[in-house]
């Protein structure tokens, strides 16, 4: 099986415009065309992919460059996450430049005004929909929910590392206890 | 408010913070930039986020560029960009190497579990952290917190695709905004 690198990096190039709200809402449409269309990658690893690079540390972008990766290797990587980025990053400098430009404009005030209520109901949404599954799995239901809110309590009591946190997380699930 | 003193800095904060990021670094970059560097405040970093979110791209990478822009142009946008993504890059394709060694260990599974539960919380805790910063919104406090209850609702319970929330609450928290300011 040949993989054409360029249509790799076209397939994520028309895709990183589309992705508002993070490239993780155009994953049925990567799913569509690297495993049902082009037959690149199988089902399975399509998905570890995925879970891989939102346990790695790192932005959650970097499922593109895994997804790649397990296409063609490291150019595979490459081409997929130049794909992604170079739209999106552009329009982002671009459109960010002109706001801070007319930040005085009523039009600017009133649009992050009118976000920011959202962007805060997002934040928090993403965190119940991260721990949802965890609550739906019977066998770790108590432990995982004791988790989520010791942590919880100490990022807002506490100044103590956010690693620290995962790694104790990580440390507590290897052992069994969650 | 301090300020990055050159781009190689940027590229080292933003390094440090991803590294710090399992399962995703929202919770990071605000606890980074917000308390521990004070580059922007509680309100400018949800204004950042806010515009990050509505533009296309991975927000958080659209927030680093953004910052980075800010302090020295594109220079700073590619140094945030940078830092972001080179050293977290390296080391997800070597797990992404090694992967089908990881998925045989039972331990391996549920130390991700584990690390997945404390992500869902320090990103729930951010959210709580932020919510002060709508006490200074035009839209006045109640609006602004029920425009906010209305988006977790409609994203975490109904879920409903990110475009039409935009679209609606945005749209309404926009045009509030809008006339408020204007008189």
């Amino acid at each position: 099986m040949t993989v054409d690198l360029f249509s790799l990096f076209l397939h994520f190039l028309t895709l990183s415009l589309l992705s508002i709200g993070g490239a993780i809402t155009t994953v049925p449409e990567m799913h569509r065309f690297l495993v049902d269309r082009s037959g690149w990658l199988s089902d399975e690893t399509f998905t570890s992919s995925i879970a891989l690079a939102q346990a790695a540390p790192g932005p959650n972008i970097l499922f593109v460059a895994v997804l790649g990766f397990n296409v063609a290797g490291l150019s595979g990587a490459a081409a997929a996450m130049a794909g992604i980025l170079l739209p999106s990053s552009v329009l982002t400098v671009t459109a960010t430049r002109w706001a801070r430009a007319n930040r005085e404009s009523v039009r600017v005030k009133a649009f992050s005004a009118g976000m920011m209520p959202l962007t805060l109901g997002l934040i928090v949404a993403t965190g119940w929909l991260l721990a949802a599954p965890f609550l739906r799995d019977e066998a770790h239901r108590w432990g995982t929910l004791a988790l989520i809110a010791t942590t919880v309590v100490l990022t807002l009591r506490t100044r103590l590392g956010l690693v620290w946190m995962v790694l104790a997380g990580g440390v507590l699930g290897a052992l069994g206890w969650v | 408010m301090n300020r990055p003193a050159s781009p190689r800095h940027l590229f080292l904060a933003f390094n440090r913070l991803a590294l710090q990021g399992f399962g995703g670094v929202l919770a990071v970059a605000q606890r980074e930039l917000v308390e521990r560097l004070g580059w922007l405040t509680k309100e400018e970093f949800v204004e950042t986020l806010a515009i990050a979110q509505v533009l296309p791209g991975p927000n958080v990478v659209n927030l680093s560029m953004m910052i980075g822009d800010r302090f020295f142009g594109l220079r700073g946008a590619l140094a945030a960009l940078a830092g972001m993504l080179a050293a977290p890059a390296v080391i997800v394709l070597g797990l992404a190497a090694l992967y089908g060694e990881l998925a045989r260990h039972p331990m391996a599974v549920n130390a991700l579990r584990g690390m997945g539960a404390v992500s869902a919380g320090l990103i729930l805790a951010t959210g709580i952290k932020l919510l002060p910063a709508l006490k200074s919104s035009p839209l006045g406090r109640p609006l602004a917190l029920g425009l906010a209850a209305a988006a977790f609702v409609l994203i975490a319970l109904l879920r409903w695709p990110l475009f039409q929330v935009l679209a609606l609450l945005g749209g309404l928290g926009m045009a509030v905004a809008w006339w408020r300011l204007r008189r």
